[in-house]
């Protein structure tokens, strides 16, 4: 079946002053897909996500959402899209119920069905019971689940999440991602989200990686680890100099040296990785291989890899933030 | 997997821009102001504590200058019995509509860095609702702060009437709006508390010590009558002091001596009226001009 892309982006460029964040992007995305933009911090993804949410003009180029343009009909955009930021946008002092219920009232939900939706969305993230108290005393995770709850409360279109679970404890992530990948197929909305985990990239449908300010490769999780070809190979030999001219003889291909290792594609590690053993040249200190995963995906197609650690100070700003005002747990 | 139910469960339909765009905003305005509101009184502390400053002012300082500038006779001439205290009585509930008025509406600085300001400016509305509702809001506080004063009035010997009250609760209204639109305005360009001392020090006190609160705005070197007119605040603490103090039976023409005039003409307050009002749409306007900038 063929539809209409939810989103459909053409050529977007931004520019600020000299500085090209957003380079030309084109992409589309899917009705009732999960679409994930993956990539490292300033790659572009947070300004075309604030592009795509009618919060920032694009220099050049064209953005539709649900059949808008985002410049030209931007109030048609914002009536059709949810969104959860990267910054809480709680209103702490206030509780749960009345943080929803202001949306309600300038998202325009009809009187008759607010309560009852308000109600339901409270469900959906199970914050039924602290429904009447003040954010404030909410943990991080609680926050995030009921601005999660906010976002979909005007049943919108597209679900803009911007980096949604930045911050958070593993296990809260979990928690928060058994909410979101349930959201397509219950409620008939389209999510497009920014991350630069590469384990929340798996949650994706599609996923499209971003470095610098460009689109470097659209598809699946599958197809997009299928370009790395075969198994990764990590070695750590006594001499990784002396063993990465034998290594790139052995497996085809010029190894890639990451953290004091060698890392090698092959098409078949189990083969491999006897003859590495003989044949490296050097002592094998360790050795290990694996199904590709989207860190090689990158890594293969930058040069460089995605790290966690590459947070950079706002991040950890934020994660304070968190942190400190993430008030009791219940 | 359940089967999906309720309202929430309805594939979403792409909702239709409005043709109207009056209704929708009025609700934006409602509830932002509704939500000030709400904050306004779930800090009832803090309210409370704002009473110590004009307390202070009105008790502490009122007395010693009044002490010093002495009994005789009394203040504003013509055989009045007027004293310091009671003249500046009203000009201690605008000090406290004033303050507050500028510091409510600054709340937006404080929406913006703790991220609920995005919540807002993202929704399907036009952003004038935000400079509204925002000078909405903190206009009623203000209000409220100053009006709470009223029950002072015994004690410092200034009679009310039904009539002094009504007019002081419009003048109270439109003099904290003037200045909660002014503080929205200083808002929009805001990015973060940083500057707000320079605000206090460079714009706030000056509004204040020039409002003609303490001293009558009469008699004054040149420089000073001009830069007395050209406040906005001047516009409201006269008519409050005129209509308290001739509620509480001055006579008109001892109270003319005391009073905002532009060269001999004494203002009456219907004009005065229309200053506040006229000031507070100007910059309102300014303002929403300010928040529908797109970068």
């Amino acid at each position: 079946m063929s539809e209409q892309p939810v989103i459909a982006v053409k050529d977007l460029v931004k520019k600020y002053g000299e500085v090209e964040a957003v380079r030309g992007i084109d992409l589309e995305v899917r009705s009732g897909e999960i679409f994930g933009f993956l990539g490292p911090n300033g790659a572009g993804k947070s300004t075309t996500i604030n592009i795509l949410c009618t919060l920032v003009k694009a220099t050049s180029g064209s953005a539709h959402v649900a059949g808008f343009d985002v410049d030209d009909q931007a109030d048609a955009v914002r009536a059709n899209i949810g969104l959860v930021f990267q910054d809480p946008s709680l209103d702490q002092q206030l509780t749960a119920r009345e943080n929803l219920e202001f949306h309600a009232f300038i998202y325009d939900v009809p009187a008759a069905i607010r309560k009852q939706r308000i109600d339901e969305v409270l469900e959906m993230v199970e914050l039924t019971d602290r429904a009447d108290s003040i954010v404030l005393t909410f943990s991080g995770g609680m926050r995030r689940r009921l601005e999660i709850a906010r976002g979909m409360l005007h049943t919108p279109h597209v679900l803009f999440l911007d980096e949604p679970t930045i911050g958070l404890d593993p296990q809260t992530r979990r928690h928060i991602w058994s909410y979101l990948a349930d959201l397509p197929k219950r409620h008939g909305v389209t999510i497009f989200m920014t991350t630069h985990y590469m384990d929340e990239a798996e949650y994706c449908d599609r996923i499209a990686i971003i470095d610098q300010g460009k689109i470097q490769a659209i598809g699946t999780p599958d197809e997009l680890k299928a370009m790395v070809g075969g198994d990764v190979v990590t070695v750590t030999t006594a001499d990784n100099e002396a063993a990465f001219a034998q290594i790139a003889a052995l497996a085809g291909s010029e190894p890639i040296r990451d953290n004091g290792s060698l890392r090698v594609e092959v098409p078949d590690g189990a083969a491999f990785v006897p003859r590495l053993v003989r044949e490296a040249g050097a002592e094998v200190t360790s050795v290990q291989f694996r199904r590709p995963s989207l860190d090689d995906v990158f890594l293969k197609l930058t040069g460089r890899a995605i790290r966690e650690e590459e947070a950079g100070s706002k991040d950890m700003m934020r994660i304070m933030g968190r942190a400190w005002g993430g008030g009791r747990r219940r | 997997m359940t089967t999906p139910n309720g309202v929430l469960a309805r594939a979403p339909s792409i909702t239709q821009p409005r043709s109207g765009r009056v209704w929708p905003t009025l609700r934006a305005i409602y509830i932002i102001w509704y939500r000030d509101i709400l904050r306004f009184w779930r800090d009832r502390m803090r309210l409370l504590g704002s009473l110590a400053q004009p307390l202070l002012f009105l008790i502490v300082f009122g007395t010693g200058l009044g002490s010093a500038l002495g009994g005789a006779g009394g203040f504003g001439g013509g055989g009045s019995t007027l004293s310091y205290t009671q003249f500046i009585f009203p000009g201690i509930i605008g000090m406290s509509i004033l303050f507050s008025a500028i510091f409510g509406a600054m709340s937006i600085v404080w929406d913006r860095e703790f991220g609920f300001l995005k919540e807002v400016l993202v929704a399907p509305i036009d952003r004038s609702a935000v400079a509204i509702g925002k000078a909405l809001g903190g206009a009623t506080q203000a209000m409220v702060q100053g009006l709470i004063l009223l029950v002072l009035a015994p004690v410092v010997g200034v009679q009310l009437t039904v009539t002094s009250v009504l007019l002081v609760i419009v003048f109270s209204f439109l003099l904290a709006f003037s200045l909660s639109s002014l503080g929205v305005l200083i808002a929009s360009r805001m990015t973060s508390m940083q500057g707000f001392q320079v605000v206090m020090n460079f714009l706030m006190m000056p509004i204040f010590f020039l409002s003609g609160s303490l001293f009558p705005l009469q008699g004054l070197p040149d420089w000073m009558t001009v830069l007395t007119r050209i406040d906005p605040a001047s516009y409201g603490m006269d008519p409050l002091r005129r209509v308290m103090l001739e509620g509480a039976g001055m006579p008109t023409a001892a109270l003319n001596q005391l009073s905002l005039t532009i060269g001999d003409y004494v203002l009456p307050i219907w004009l005065e009226a229309l200053i506040l009002l006229a000031f507070g749409v100007v910059v309102l306007a300014l303002a929403v001009r300010n928040f529908r900038v797109r970068d």
